[in-house]
């Protein structure tokens, strides 16, 4: 059987490209965007994500014949929360510079909607590997637009990538400058709608209004 | 006190927590399509930032901080860590309160706010409000200020996008801008205007 043609790999593909929880669940875009301004930071946002995400869900799904129905939000809530508590003192002890850009932002993965909606949707009902791959592809399907959209904000408004320049010196003499609006808030809301709108377009699904 | 109103100032407009800080956009994003449900929930977000973030300073500066605990003899003891957990379950439990307060006492402020509580206890702008506190080290007084500052400034963008969404209910838009795509940039023109109040300074 082709890789592509397994259960697993469709458990992985579908919410990161055919049902992308950015643009297409419109879900988890609270805490996305305030960290797209460089790549590094969006980088380590998607990496601290996809460890809580895939790490949550197998957690519950190992868990999820135990864990009673009537209090399994609170299970999930507790499971998370401990996740995230130990990525933000993580990042704290190891990464100090790299947590204070990150801000309050790490912390807010808590109340992020795909999170508790893939432990509470996915993994509370599917064996184990099942939901590692489900939480890798919703990493995947975060991380490619944060990073999409970090790649834009940083080219355009500060003419680097991951800190190096790249834009040659000689466009600057020739008159190019950087784009400060990229470096603003609103630039990461028009870039998203634009997203959405290409993803939407491509995708071709007729939803609602 | 011209401190105080430069903060509220800042909070609702400059420091906007929506248009800023990207803060409670899956609520914004799904309750702006009708005005009435947006005022509501509006309320109801300046209501509930208003009382958990000065509630949370409270809990974070005599018991979390680093040497909080000396009142009690425990000056080594630093539980900051534990601060996103007691956040969180102190923002359920005033909701959950508020809700059954609001429900024994005004049945109209019930009918037209109860519902949207439980739809608070998840936003992140409020989660978001109380952290902002931690890490700005603000006095209480000014966790009040911001508090209500921010909620003020989440409800002004969710009512002005339910506004705007009315009217462009006929507009002809190209297909797959309708929906999302268009919310976006809306909220990217109006994050724009929002902008132009960092120039102002009192």
């Amino acid at each position: 059987m082709k890789l592509t043609r397994t259960k697993a790999f469709k458990t992985f593909a579908g919410p990161a490209w055919t049902n992308n929880p950015i643009n297409m669940q419109m879900l988890g875009i609270c805490s996305a965007l305030a960290v797209t301004i460089q790549m590094n930071t969006a980088l380590v946002m998607t990496l601290a994500m996809t460890f809580v995400i895939t790490t949550a869900s197998l957690i519950v799904s190992i868990m999820r014949k135990i864990i009673p129905g009537n209090i399994r939000i609170i299970v999930e809530l507790a499971v998370i929360a401990s996740l995230v508590i130990l990525t933000d003192e993580f990042l704290r002890a190891f990464y100090f510079e790299m947590s204070r850009m990150l801000s309050i932002f790490v912390g807010l993965i808590i109340t992020n909607c795909i999170i508790m909606g893939r432990t509470e949707g996915f993994a509370m009902s599917n064996p184990p590997h099942l939901a590692v791959m489900d939480g890798l592809g919703n990493a995947a399907g975060y991380g490619s637009v944060l990073l999409s959209v970090a790649f834009l904000r940083e080219l355009f408004g500060s003419g680097k990538i991951f800190g190096y320049d790249v834009i040659p010196q000689s466009f600057y003499d020739a008159g190019y400058e950087d784009m400060g609006f990229m470096l603003l808030a609103p630039a990461a809301f028009i870039i998203i709608g634009l997203m959405a709108w290409l993803q939407k377009y491509l995708a071709g699904v007729e939803d609602e209004a | 006190m011209v401190d105080l109103l430069s903060l509220f100032m800042n909070s609702v407009f400059a420091g906007n927590i929506l248009l800023a800080y990207f803060l409670g956009m899956c609520s914004f994003v799904a309750i702006s399509k009708n005005l009435n449900t947006a005022i509501g929930l509006g309320f109801a977000v300046i209501f509930v930032l208003t009382v958990t973030v000065p509630l949370n300073w409270l809990i974070f500066h005599f018991l979390l901080a680093p040497e909080a605990l000396a009142w009690a003899g425990l000056e080594d003891v630093n539980l900051s860590f534990l601060r996103l957990v007691i956040f969180i379950c102190v923002i359920a439990a005033i909701v959950q309160g508020l809700e059954m307060l609001i429900d024994r006492f005004s049945a109209s402020l019930y009918a037209g706010l109860g519902i949207f509580l439980p739809l608070i206890a998840v936003n992140c702008a409020i989660l978001g409000g109380s952290l902002f506190m931690v890490e700005r080290e603000y006095t209480f007084i000014e966790s009040v200020v911001f508090g209500f500052g921010a909620g003020v400034g989440w409800m002004l963008a969710i009512v002005a996008m339910a506004a705007a969404r009315i009217r462009m209910r006929y507009a002809d838009l190209p297909y797959g801008l309708n929906g999302f795509a268009i919310t976006m940039i809306v909220t990217g023109l109006m994050a724009m205007g929002f902008i132009l109040f960092s120039g102002i300074s009192l």
